[in-house]
């Protein structure tokens, strides 16, 4: 390990600082997150996990500015996420972050390729298709550019998505409960695949799952219980 | 790079099936509109070129004293054809008969524009002529062949010279609807009017000069003209002359004008619905892109880029489509335009991709920029971000834009509001009449009621009722939207198929194959008994006679008139001819009263009342309580008007300008006129009236009812093409409306198949969803096209028309049966589905 190595690994590119997160349910105030502070360091990788209604999905879609805390900050990469307007946010996760969901949130109207190409050419960028092609390649489906979503099963689908999250070369990946939606083979396949991607591409990933075996590959475990990091 | 990603875009929905519906749309608008722009530009040219073959040229100057050389010799010189004539009232002598006829000379090249008909003997068919009679010989119409005892070939005297009679003249197209005030015609070559001797200094007699060529150089030579029209000089125009036919021209620009719009509106609808399920079906991704980057404005530049591309293209196509449609117009027209119509021009096609594009925008836009809303989060809660705002909204929006549209053109602001606004009023009511009913139907006690019913029968049909009904009132808001659009759908196929059946009759009957083909006219009152016994006798029938009284127009609330008091050339001349005034008791039944009333039953006393056909009242500038003076010989009589009347004039009956109460007018001197229908071959009964009442005249007006029937008769042919287009946007409308909630329909009957309904009860329960849905938009639908096509009949097209009762039937077993058989095709694609498939896909 060289020195500039070092130097990334302790970089911190995530910090949450006091997160809070209360809705209004009837009349009654329903704490959903409260005082979370969380740093992840450049090429981390961290396990969120905890069970239904802990308020894991809730952190992680704040962590990545879709949604927006009643209280604290989140800064990634030194940008206050929630000093920016809604805007400049799909801006920065446009450049910094790569996602991957449960339910794989595939363009049904879009072929493999096509679903890999957009954020590229929301990004504006002139290689798309190449880098696209090349990206799916990568995750065994050269065979498949063509195919619709309804035409891929689950692993094919997700590992569609797992190439267009990389396909941007984000500094952090945010993963929920990416193989949710899989069976245990493919869902292996799968996770073996992001970790590989993880590690060739140096990303920082944070993912959130209530699977122990698949969180205790990550570096670092979070447990979250009834909106608090219990652990 | 916007437009580089939205057509890439625009690419892969296509592909996908999403943009089908919305370009079908468009391209069905923009058809519509485009041929009929290219039908009112074109044919209308081509209708007045028609009509000028009624003036006999493009131009007419009449003048009652000699043309100057400079203006006669300036129509050559400006490289147009040039006719000539002369008209004047004289005596003709044959043996020992005698008569008094109306006498145009004329150059051989007369006229200029369509054909004088002549036959080789009365009643004989006829042909059209080259050209007028040659030197020598005269033409003369049929009563003064029976007047005069002069069959073709006799010879007849006019003036010092003596002439061949060489054809019976049957039709004469520049003679208009005046032809009461006409004596019988004679035609001769203009060169023998000298050996005649009859035109000496102070005789009566009209000069006319004719002239005929391109547009342009008649424009210019007209404009060039009339700067140089001394005193008893005028210019001719169209709208004097055959009120009939213009009557049925008009009433097809507005049939063609309304079918248009209706299309134009329907495909608004169908571009709103389609826009809000591909605004549906989008969400995800848009939240998915929203996520990957892409800002609210980035967003909507693309999705707008991507539907103004569609937009384009499709607007193209309609185009293309209305330029083939309108050949097909043209084509179905060939016959009654004769001669080749004008080129097409380029600005209907720009109305109609305008249209296109306002309709995209006004109807579209509104519900695609809600995409540019959706929060990022829905990629992670599906449940946030649903799109609102209420269809009224968007047909607001879009009526908005097309009402816009329509002021802009100029068109007809009338039809346009009536259309716009009946139509924003039928989507408001529709929605709230449905959205009441079904909250009743399936609410509070009817709810207990069927569930009552339902719990005493078990089985599939008993639930299968009883959550239809629960589905009804749980998606009352969505239900009663749906309801609404295939009423909306509906309303329009019952108006295309069953009043434009009764308007299109009503029209027809309005110049029905059985009119009237002959006046009787100069019956004096002592004869009329006895002409009536002759009628009858010879199986004629029984017209109507009207007693006609002779007036000028002296004054208008006391003050004298005269012509110079007119601005208009059309006022000018009806103030310098007399008046035909007749009295009545009764309101003639081809007349209604358009402002005012009719007279006070048998008032006592003279009551000073007169009623007067709206048109001329407004040609004239005269208002209800207005004082007329008319002079009928040496009298006079003062009467103020109490109703406007709208007259028929393509019903080829007799019509009066100003009709009075018989008290008023009785004492002057009057004839009597009717009109009837002689059959061929009755012509001889006729011969024995003018030989027996040698005073009367009767004029043949067959040739003119045919000429108004043949227009009415094609027109409808063209209207009918038209037509195609608004039924093809009124079913794009049903499809997308059915197509609107198909996703959320699947989802829940997979979700239901899932809890371990059987396919009998998921059918069942749909079955019963849109069937009462289908009856409620049949019933709605029925209503909306029954009022329209009263709205429209009465006020648009002055037709009376009664509302069909098939209509009452047709209306909601037509709205059964669409839903009926969309619940069978729900069902098969629903049922065809493993529910993980269905369920996996919407995830």
């Amino acid at each position: 390990m060289d020195a500039t190595q070092t130097i990334a690994k302790t970089r911190t590119l995530l910090r949450a600082r006091g997160i809070g997160k209360t809705v209004k349910s009837g009349a009654e105030d329903l704490v959903i997150l409260r005082d979370i502070s969380l740093d992840v360091s450049a090429g981390e990788a961290v396990a969120i996990v905890g069970a239904s209604g802990s308020g894991k999905s809730t952190l992680l879609a704040i962590l990545a500015g879709l949604d927006t805390p009643t209280a604290g900050t989140v800064e990634l990469d030194g940008a206050d996420l929630f000093a920016l307007d809604e805007d400049a946010r799909a801006v920065l996760r446009g450049r910094a972050i790569g996602f991957v969901f449960q339910s794989f949130q595939l363009l049904p109207a879009l072929t493999a390729l096509e679903n890999v190409m957009l954020p590229l050419e929301l990004a504006g960028r002139g290689d798309a298709e190449r880098e696209a092609r090349a990206m799916l390649a990568r995750v065994g489906l050269a065979a498949r550019l063509g195919h619709y979503p309804k035409h891929l099963s689950g692993g094919e689908q997700q590992r569609v998505a797992l190439a267009r999250a990389f396909v941007v070369r984000p500094k952090l990946l945010l993963a929920d409960e990416p193989t949710g939606s899989l069976d245990t083979e493919s869902g292996a396949t799968v996770i073996e695949l992001l970790f590989e991607l993880n590690r060739g591409y140096g990303t920082t990933l944070v993912m959130v799952t209530h699977d122990e075996a698949l969180a205790s590959r990550c570096a670092r475990i979070v447990r979250l219980a009834a909106g608090r990091i219990v652990g | 790079m916007i437009l580089r990603q939205a057509w890439r875009m625009l690419a892969r929905d296509w592909r996908a099936g999403e943009l089908g519906v919305l370009a079908a749309a468009l391209a069905v608008a923009v058809a519509s509109v485009t041929s009929v722009a290219f039908f009112a530009d074109r044919v209308s040219r081509a209708l007045v070129r028609d009509a000028h073959q009624l003036l006999g040229a493009d131009l007419v100057l009449v003048s009652d004293h000699p043309w100057s050389p400079a203006i006669a010799e300036e129509i050559p010189r400006r490289g147009l054809a040039a006719a000539r004539a002369m008209s004047f009232v004289s005596m003709v002598f044959a043996g020992e008969s005698s008569h008094l006829a109306g006498v145009k000379a004329v150059s051989e090249n007369y006229p200029l524009r369509g054909r004088l008909r002549i036959a080789p003997a009365p009643g004989a068919p006829d042909a059209p002529a080259e050209g007028g009679p040659r030197r020598g010989t005269v033409w003369i119409e049929e009563r003064l062949v029976s007047a005069l005892d002069a069959p073709v070939g006799s010879r007849l005297r006019l003036g010092e010279a003596t002439f061949e009679v060489a054809a019976v003249l049957t039709l004469e197209p520049e003679r208009g609807a005046n032809f009461f005030n006409i004596a019988p015609r004679l035609f001769m070559h203009i060169e023998d009017v000298a050996s005649t001797g009859l035109i000496r200094t102070g005789s009566r007699v009209w000069y006319t000069l004719y002239a005929a060529g391109p547009r342009a150089q008649v424009d210019a030579f007209e404009a060039w003209a009339r700067q140089r029209l001394e005193r008893g000089q005028r210019v001719d125009n169209l709208e004097s002359g055959r009120p009939e036919v213009r009557a049925a021209i008009e009433r097809a620009e507005r049939f063609l004008g309304l079918t248009a719009l209706l299309a134009a509106i329907l495909a608004g609808v169908a571009i709103s619905l389609a826009t809000r399920r591909f605004v549906e079906r989008h969400l995800d991704g848009c939240a998915v892109m929203r996520c990957l980057g892409a800002t609210q404005r980035r967003l909507l530049a693309l999705y707008g880029t991507e539907f103004v591309l569609l937009g384009a293209i499709a607007a193209a196509v309609g185009c293309l489509a209305g330029v083939a449609a309108q050949g097909a117009i043209a084509a179905a027209l060939a016959e009654m335009l004769r001669a080749e119509l004008p080129p097409p021009a380029a600005l209907p096609a720009v109305q109609g991709f305008l249209v296109g594009l306002v309709l995209l925008l006004g109807f579209a836009l509104p519900p695609l920029v809600q995409l540019k809303n959706v929060p990022a989060l829905r990629v992670m809660r599906r449940e946030a971000g649903r799109p609102k705002g209420g269809a009224l909204a968007v047909y607001g929006a879009g009526l908005a834009a097309l009402a816009g549209l329509l002021f802009w053109q100029a068109g007809d602001a009338k039809l346009g509001a009536i259309v716009v606004l009946g139509f924003g009023a039928a989507v408001a009511a529709f929605t709230a009449i449905a959205w009441a009913l079904l909250r009743l139907l399936a609410s509070g006690a009817v709810a207990r009621r069927v569930a009552a019913l339902a719990a005493m029968r078990s089985g599939p049909a008993a639930s299968a009722l009883r959550y239809g009904l629960a589905n009804l009132r749980r998606h009352a808001r969505a239900n009663a939207a749906q309801v609404a659009s295939l009423a909306l759908g509906l309303t329009v196929l019952l108006l295309l198929t069953f009043t434009r059946n009764d308007l299109v009759d009503a029209w027809r009957r309005s110049a029905p194959p059985d009119a009237p083909n002959r006046f009787v006219i100069g019956v004096q009152p002592d004869q009329l008994e006895a002409v009536k016994r002759h009628f009858a006798e010879h199986g004629i029938g029984a017209p109507e006679f009207y007693p006609m009284v002779r007036g000028r127009l002296v004054a208008v609330n006391g003050r004298p008139v005269s012509e110079s008091d007119f601005e208009g050339e059309r006022a000018r001349r009806l103030v310098e001819r007399e008046f035909n005034l007749s009295y009545v008791e009764r309101l003639p039944s081809h007349n209604a009263i358009a402002a005012g009333r009719w007279f006070a039953p048998s008032s006592p006393g003279h009551p000073r009342e007169l009623s007067v056909e709206e048109g001329i009242a407004k040609t004239l500038g005269w208002q209800l309580g207005d004082e007329l003076t008319f002079r009928v010989g040496a009298d006079a009589f003062s009467a103020r008007i109490t109703s406007l009347r709208r007259l028929r004039w393509d019903s080829m009956k007799v019509n009066f300008f100003v009709i009075a109460p018989p008290a008023l007018l009785a004492e002057f001197p009057a004839s009597h006129i009717a009109a009837f229908r002689i059959e061929p071959g009755g012509e001889k009964a006729l011969d024995a009236l003018v030989a027996r009442f040698p005073n009367v005249t009767v004029v043949d007006v067959a040739a003119a009812v045919r000429q108004a029937q043949a227009v009415v008769d094609q027109v409808i042919v063209a209207v009918q093409v038209v037509f195609l287009f608004a039924l093809g946007a009124g079913l794009l409308v049903l499809y997308s409306a059915l197509a609107a909630t198909e996703d959320e329909r699947r989802r829940e009957a997979a979700l239901m198949r899932v809890c371990g309904a059987s396919r009998a009860q998921v059918t069942g329960i749909q079955r019963v969803e849109f069937l009462a849905m289908g009856l409620l938009a049949g019933l709605l639908a029925t209503g909306g096209a029954a009022a329209i096509g009263q709205l429209l009949a009465r006020r648009v097209f002055e037709l009376d028309l009664p509302p069909s009762p098939w209509l009452l039937v047709a209306g909601p077993l037509a709205g059964l049966a669409l839903l009926a058989f969309n619940a069978w095709i729900s069902a098969r694609k629903v049922l065809a589905a493993a529910p993980a498939a269905t369920l996996r896909d919407s995830v």
